[in-house]
């Protein structure tokens, strides 16, 4: 048997070329669908914990996709928001712990996720290092985040400009790290979490900007009328929230109208839950109840069809190669039939000839499974990444 | 070793070329030249001594083994211990270093063992026949003259009793083929074996001790 392997060793690394495409062909068939097996069912897991982990959601009516993917997943589409008065129709009907969710702006590539303290106890997130945000203007970034960028507390990030040339939209905001989140594995780890008045910083509801009211401030003034006052260009807007700063901040127009992307409701109990859809279920009501668990096995269901039909494909890409491969072994051994015949010839044992023979055929099948089992070791290695990727 | 034809019958699956043998002796250790227009059935007597075809009739005994008494696989399993085939267009295994074409019955053929006393038998053989610094090139990077030489040796490695050789020079200059049947010649005396060469080359003839022409040979054989 080891002269058999010698011989069929010599001869595949001799035909590299054609051993390479035949050794890539069988790897390709075998990884394509482990692989979309494994991804499948690590987003089912992933999905399916973090949705099980939020009992609710409440949204602008629409599409209870767009709002789960985002309120979840941080995912870029921005559903239509709810006014901030919304939590407190929530938490004053006594059903449940209500946590804000305002996810629209990103920090590079990092969402920032404007939100309450509560959200880290929901999640069982901690610091891994300083502490949670405890003033306007600060931030508490995920492990991956700081990871990446090297950041600790008492270093800044920014958030990005909505529209560069929009002199109306949002201006980037410089905010302080306050924390670091230990590693979760989850989402979290990536995003860049605020508190929800500071993501209304960003969005323009609220500045900070020179006290023209003082006396000293006089050239900067052109008009004081009936207690209002008009300023010139030249007073200054904060691009970052001190505490030297921070009492100059102040928000344009009515909280309770501030936008949420989506509140998390934490139910007290089972009851209560469904109390709290109830209530929600008017003709006229604005706004819908979720449970995030249903809208992920709806969309895991969907996804689940694709795979199937995807799986059939790549069956029949499969067999197609398994044909095309049995073909170009035919057609070598046709090829070789002098040399067979020369083996033949010199003495050559029919059962070693054909060992020889059938040696290739099933090292070139197995390194075409271990190549595949190495890129799906590879894979499963950045599956979660992946997952996160595909979610986003 | 002796090689004995009586009575030999044999014929191709279909027809069209039919070849008969009354009575031929070759003596162990004797030197002959089988010799005869193409066609005529040179390379069969070769193939049917070496018992790659069996005939429909007759004996052939090699060594006193009759060869119609053994099966496929016993017949391959005689054929690589005491046959030593050459051929004109060498038969090479591209994808073999020199070495590992010289010990490639070794690595197919039932009954004969690789170990480091082989090949280091091998590569003192190669070297004997000038291949010893070219040991681990591949049969494309070598000269006609080479190749067969890498030939000769494999055939010569199991130390056969009969050496078979199908036009060994047919694809060489006159020097090369010169130097070719002095190694052929020089080995087989060496080991003691039978050779049986088919040649077309007149010239060489009178370096074997025998020359059998194929017209006088064959009875009632034709090439159809």
């Amino acid at each position: 048997m080891r002269d058999a392997l010698f011989l069929a060793w010599s001869y595949l690394a001799h035909q590299r070329l054609k051993t390479t495409v035949l050794v890539a062909s069988v790897a390709l068939i075998a990884f394509l669908p482990a692989a979309l097996q494994l991804l499948v069912r690590r987003g089912e897991e992933r999905m399916g914990a973090r949705a099980a982990a939020t009992p609710l959601l409440v949204g602008r009516k629409g599409s209870p996709t767009e709002l789960v993917l985002n309120a979840l997943y941080f995912r870029s589409e921005v559903p239509a928001t709810i006014p901030y008065g919304q939590l407190a129709r929530v938490e004053s009907s006594g059903r449940a712990r209500a946590i804000p969710l305002h996810v629209r702006f990103h920090s590079q590539d990092a969402p920032i996720v404007g939100t309450s303290l509560d959200y880290f106890d929901l999640r069982g997130l901690r610091c891994a290092e300083g502490r949670f945000m405890t003033m306007l203007g600060q931030c508490v970034v995920g492990a991956s985040v700081a990871e990446a960028r090297g950041l600790a507390p008492g270093d800044h990030v920014v958030s990005n400009p909505e529209q560069v040339f929009d002199l109306a939209g949002s201006y980037p905001l410089r905010m302080q790290v306050s924390g670091v989140l230990a590693p979760s594995g989850t989402i979290d780890d990536r995003a860049v979490f605020v508190d929800v008045k500071t993501a209304w910083v960003i969005e323009g509801l609220a500045h900070g900007h020179d006290d023209v009211s003082k006396p000293e401030a006089a050239a900067q003034v052109l008009e004081r009328k009936d207690g209002r006052i008009v300023a010139n260009a030249s007073v200054k807007e904060y691009q970052e929230i001190t505490p030297a700063n921070v009492e100059a901040f102040h928000f344009h127009g009515e909280p309770d109208t501030f936008p949420l992307t989506a509140i998390i409701a934490v139910p007290h109990d089972a009851r209560a839950s469904t109390l709290l859809r109830g209530e929600f279920l008017a003709p006229d009501e604005a706004q819908q109840v979720l449970e995030p668990t249903t809208v992920v096995d709806e969309l895991l269901d969907t996804v689940f069809a694709v795979k199937r039909y995807i799986v059939a494909g790549v069956v029949i890409v499969g067999l197609g190669t398994l044909a095309t491969m049995a073909l170009v072994f035919g057609l070598s051994i046709q090829l070789r039939r002098r040399e067979i015949e020369t083996m033949r010839k010199i003495g050559g044992a029919k059962g070693r000839i054909a060992a020889v023979l059938a040696l290739e055929i099933l090292a070139v099948l197995a390194l075409g499974v271990l190549v595949a089992g190495i890129l799906l070791a590879a894979t499963g290695w950045f599956a979660d990444a992946l997952v996160e990727s595909a979610i986003r | 070793m002796t090689i004995r034809i009586r009575d030999l019958r044999f014929a191709y699956p279909g027809g069209g070329f039919s070849l008969a043998i009354d009575d031929l002796t070759i003596e162990g250790g004797e030197t002959v030249a089988l010799v005869g227009p193409s066609g005529c059935g040179k390379t069969t007597v070769l193939h049917l001594v070496a018992g790659i075809v069996t005939p429909s009739a007759g004996t052939i005994e090699v060594e006193d083994v009759a060869l119609d008494t053994l099966d496929e696989s016993a017949r391959r399993a005689f054929r690589a211990r005491r046959i030593g085939p050459v051929f004109q267009e060498f038969e090479l295994l591209d994808y073999l270093s020199v070495l590992d074409n010289v010990l490639l019955p070794y690595r197919i053929a039932p009954g004969l063992a690789l170990d480091a006393a082989v090949r280091e038998r091998a590569a003192a053989l190669a070297g004997d026949l000038g291949l010893g610094d070219k040991l681990a090139r591949r049969p494309r990077r070598l000269s006609q003259g080479e190749r067969q030489r890498v030939a000769i040796a494999r055939a010569l490695l199991p130390e056969p009793a009969v050496l078979l050789a199908d036009e060994p020079t047919g694809n060489l200059d006159p020097t090369t083929s010169t130097t070719v049947l002095d190694l052929l010649l020089e080995h087989a005396a060496r080991q003691g074996a039978t050779l049986l060469t088919v040649t077309h080359d007149h010239g060489l003839l009178p370096r074997f001790e025998r020359v059998l022409r194929m017209e006088d040979l064959v009875g009632e054989g034709r090439a159809a």
